[in-house]
């Protein structure tokens, strides 16, 4: 384990190797190499499960963090790999021809975040939302509870009651109903 | 059969090249979401010509809630009702890895006794699960004596779980820092009485469903997963095992009490949908096996909860993990990533029907024909609702 | 029954068809359910309709998974005259299964204006009455009576299965005494019901009103 990330860090320069929990270490590694080394652990070093994609926004940094999380069966370790790309320039390279399954976490990705994927097939289809109209809605500065509010609001008329208040008041009047 | 637009080896991930449909040779039909012969709400695009199916594409999001959304501005006990909706047939994996991740983050121990009862209650779900399933499966191939019995029977397990949680599908029982309640007096004989029960009706499903040979023919040699596919579509729980790739997270990784439960991990010889129903079968003896070695083994009395400060102070430092479990369908993870403030910053919920029934379901139903894709769906055992969130 | 004839004055405007798909599709607008005139008559027909509710299988939430006890050996809804209808032409009742996300409820507004009337609409769970937990959700709808009339609410997460079976004895109450006129108020008011559709579902695609 050692040996090997003492081994990528010459080769790839990954950077911030933490030891998170007992068979979990992430790591940094910069947006060009991020695809050979992939490769390189899915090839060499028996990672072969890739658990999942995801991205983190970090919006007081300006960046996304992109997270692989791949898996070796035989070492029963994860790792953990993060690559930071800009939130101007959101672009990142498609890992389709690696695993049969990322094209659908590129897609998710971006549907949701707005990265783009150039090569990954049907990247631009819609996968969750239909005739979304926003910015991406997993984005930090897109506020859900405002948008529902203005696209769902509630009708006016309708009369709604607090159910706290309704029970105090209506239901047991004599224990406390002091709010009215 | 005609020349099939699909994948000429497993490790071709290339997508399928475009059907010209302005040829008139093909038709296209969606199946689903309003189709009885799906398994809950999503659809696939189908291409066939004739019957057999060339292209299918799988449509996905009429179940999102955009739960990642939520929990990023709920804080961290608002999550903990939250995230059992995100599973519906099975909602204590969640609540369970996401108690441990924030247990894992704040570095909480729990008692022994938290242990074995979580260990229990997963369990049971799984049980509940597997008999839902069984039925789905069997109603996929037009038999319908055995949803109505498991179904039924399903219930009698829910009503346990009534009994020890107090609510019959989301439970809310697995808490952050230990479980929510303890055992009520007489549940040992009661869930034993119906443990006697399930295996009873195990053995008349096998009977009925498994020596059918309606169901025998058509669903031997359907949907095919081969060794090879395993790492490239990270295919994972029993679609994996069942051709005879020994993984299993209970095993392997051992969590909570699994490490002191007697049980071998069952792998089948070729993952077609008949070999994965019956090792799904025989996980669920196995299952009904482990839950009582839960009742022989879990402590009687002692605390079920470690001193948590109050709730609505929770602060979690910051950090970063991912945890998983062994759920009815595979590996079940969460990966969370807090910033040391009262509101988690990023989870992300790693369903196992992600890629069954996206990237596999696409690629097994390739030359099929329409009679059995709702007998492959199910075989491959997809809940939507964890795709999508 | 048709009083309005295709192609009159007071059509749709199918605007979110392409030409060709214009000719498809029928451009009238639905019409109101009137009563029998003689009363028994309606009133035999009310009791012939609260017992044969067959109910449209489209799980579209998290509901669905009661219904499956609901309608297995246990609780067994077949003593009501309750039975699931894969096709939304055979069935009367919809059962909307909790929280409706923007894309599941454009196909529950194809589904539910391609039943024949008389038609009813269940709507289970705390979700659809006023947004439940996902009040802040940006992909489900709050109000669900905005965008079809509701019958009945059977509120709770989830609502149990005997709570369920008490809801059914309810609608048959109220389709007895011929209170259930949901339908009939998606048609008077159906300007309005469309325009709050339309207001959420932004890739409209299909027919004003889908026959």
């Amino acid at each position: 384990m050692k040996d090997m990330l003492q081994r990528l860090q010459r080769d790839f320069n990954i950077s911030d190797i933490t030891e998170r929990q007992l068979r979990l270490t992430t790591f940094h590694v910069k947006k060009q190499s991020a695809e050979t080394l992939l490769r390189e652990l899915r090839d060499r070093e028996g990672y072969t499960h890739l658990n999942f994609m995801t991205c983190i926004d970090y919006i007081e940094d300006d960046i996304f963090t992109l997270v692989y999380m791949l898996h070796n069966y035989d070492k029963k370790n994860t790792l953990g790999i993060h690559v930071n790309i800009s939130r101007d320039d959101e672009a990142m390279i498609s890992i389709h021809t690696l695993w049969a399954q990322a094209w659908t976490y590129q897609r998710e990705l971006r549907e949701m975040y707005g990265i783009r994927f150039p090569g990954s097939p049907r990247v631009d289809e819609d996968f969750c939302l239909e005739g979304w109209d926003q910015i991406p809605p997993m984005r930090r500065e897109f506020d859900t509870k405002k948008f529902s509010e203005e696209r769902f609001g509630h009708r006016a008329g309708r009369q709604s009651e607090q159910p706290r208040k309704h029970m105090k008041v209506e239901l047991y009047p004599n224990r406390g109903g002091d709010e009215k | 059969m005609t020349q099939l637009t699909g994948h000429s080896s497993a490790l071709d991930f290339a997508q399928p090249e475009p059907v010209d449909m302005a040829s008139g040779k093909y038709v296209k039909l969606w199946q689903g979401p309003q189709h009885p012969g799906i398994t809950g709400n999503m659809s696939l695009e189908l291409t066939l010509d004739g019957d057999t199916i060339i292209d299918c594409k799988t449509h996905v999001g009429y179940l999102h809630r955009g739960f990642e959304k939520l929990m990023e501005r709920r804080s961290f006990i608002q999550n903990f009702t939250v995230v059992c909706r995100i599973a519906v047939p099975e909602p204590t994996f969640n609540e369970y890895l996401y108690s441990h991740a924030v247990e894992q983050l704040s570095g909480i121990k729990i008692p022994e006794r938290a242990i074995w009862l979580r260990t229990m209650n997963l369990e049971l779900m799984r049980l509940a699960s597997f008999l839902m399933w069984i039925g789905g499966m069997s109603g996929a191939f037009g038999q319908y004596t055995v949803p109505n019995w498991t179904t039924a029977y399903r219930d009698f397990v829910l009503d346990l779980f009534e009994e020890m949680t107090g609510a019959r599908i989301y439970h809310m029982y697995i808490v952050p820092g230990g479980v929510r309640a303890g055992l009520p007096d007489g549940f040992e004989k009661r869930a034993r009485d119906i443990m006697d029960g399930a295996e009873k009706l195990l053995d008349q499903v096998e009977r009925v469903m498994f020596n059918n040979a309606v169901f025998k023919a058509r669903s031997k040699g359907l949907g095919i997963i081969t060794p090879d596919m395993i790492d490239p579509y990270g295919i994972v729980g029993p679609n994996a095992r069942a051709c005879g790739v020994e993984r299993d997270i209970r095993k392997d990784e051992p969590y909570l009490a699994y490490d002191q439960l007697n049980f071998e991990t069952i792998t089948g010889k070729d993952s077609d949908a008949y070999e994965r129903a019956y090792l799904r079968l025989q996980e669920t003896r196995q299952c009904i096996s482990l839950i009582r070695q839960c009742l022989d083994k879990a402590p009687k009395d002692g605390p079920f909860q470690a001193d948590m400060p109050n709730v609505l102070h929770w602060k979690i430092p910051a950090g970063e993990t991912y945890v998983k479990a062994e759920c009815t369908r595979g590996e079940y993870g969460y990966y969370m990533v807090t910033d040391g403030s009262e509101f988690v910053r990023r989870v992300h919920v790693r369903g196992p029907s992600y890629t069954h029934a996206i990237a596999v379901m696409e690629r097994l139903a390739v030359g099929n024909n329409i009679a059995d894709i709702a007998g492959l769906m199910v075989s491959l055992h997809t809940y939507p609702p964890e795709i999508e969130r | 029954m048709f009083k309005k004839t295709l192609n009159t004055e007071d059509t749709l405007k199918n605007s979110g068809l392409t030409d060709e798909e214009q000719q498809l599709f029928s451009n009238a607008r639905p019409q109101a359910y009137e009563p029998y005139p003689i009363k028994a008559v309606e009133d035999f027909a009310n009791w012939a309709r609260a017992n044969s509710l067959w109910i449209l299988a489209f799980g579209t939430g998290c509901g669905a998974i009661e219904l499956r006890p609901l309608m297995t050996a246990r609780f067994d809804a077949n003593r009501f005259g309750v039975a699931g209808r894969p096709t939304p032409r055979q069935s009367s009742v919809f059962v909307i299964g909790g929280y409706a996300s923007v894309k599941t409820l454009k196909r529950i507004i194809r589904s539910y204006e391609q039943m024949q009337g008389p038609k009813f609409v269940i709507a289970l769970g705390i979700c659809p009455v006023n947004g439940g937990m996902y009040f802040d959700s940006y992909n489900t709808v709050n109000q669900f009576d905005q965008y079809l009339p509701v019958d009945l609410y059977i509120t709770g997460c989830m609502p149990r299965p005997e709570v369920l079976v008490a809801g059914i004895m309810e609608l048959q109450k109220k389709i007895k005494a011929g209170e259930c006129n949901g339908a009939n108020l998606y048609v008077e008011n159906f300007d309005w019901y469309k325009s709050n559709q339309k207001k959420v579902i932004k890739n409209w695609d299909m027919p004003d009103y889908n026959w």
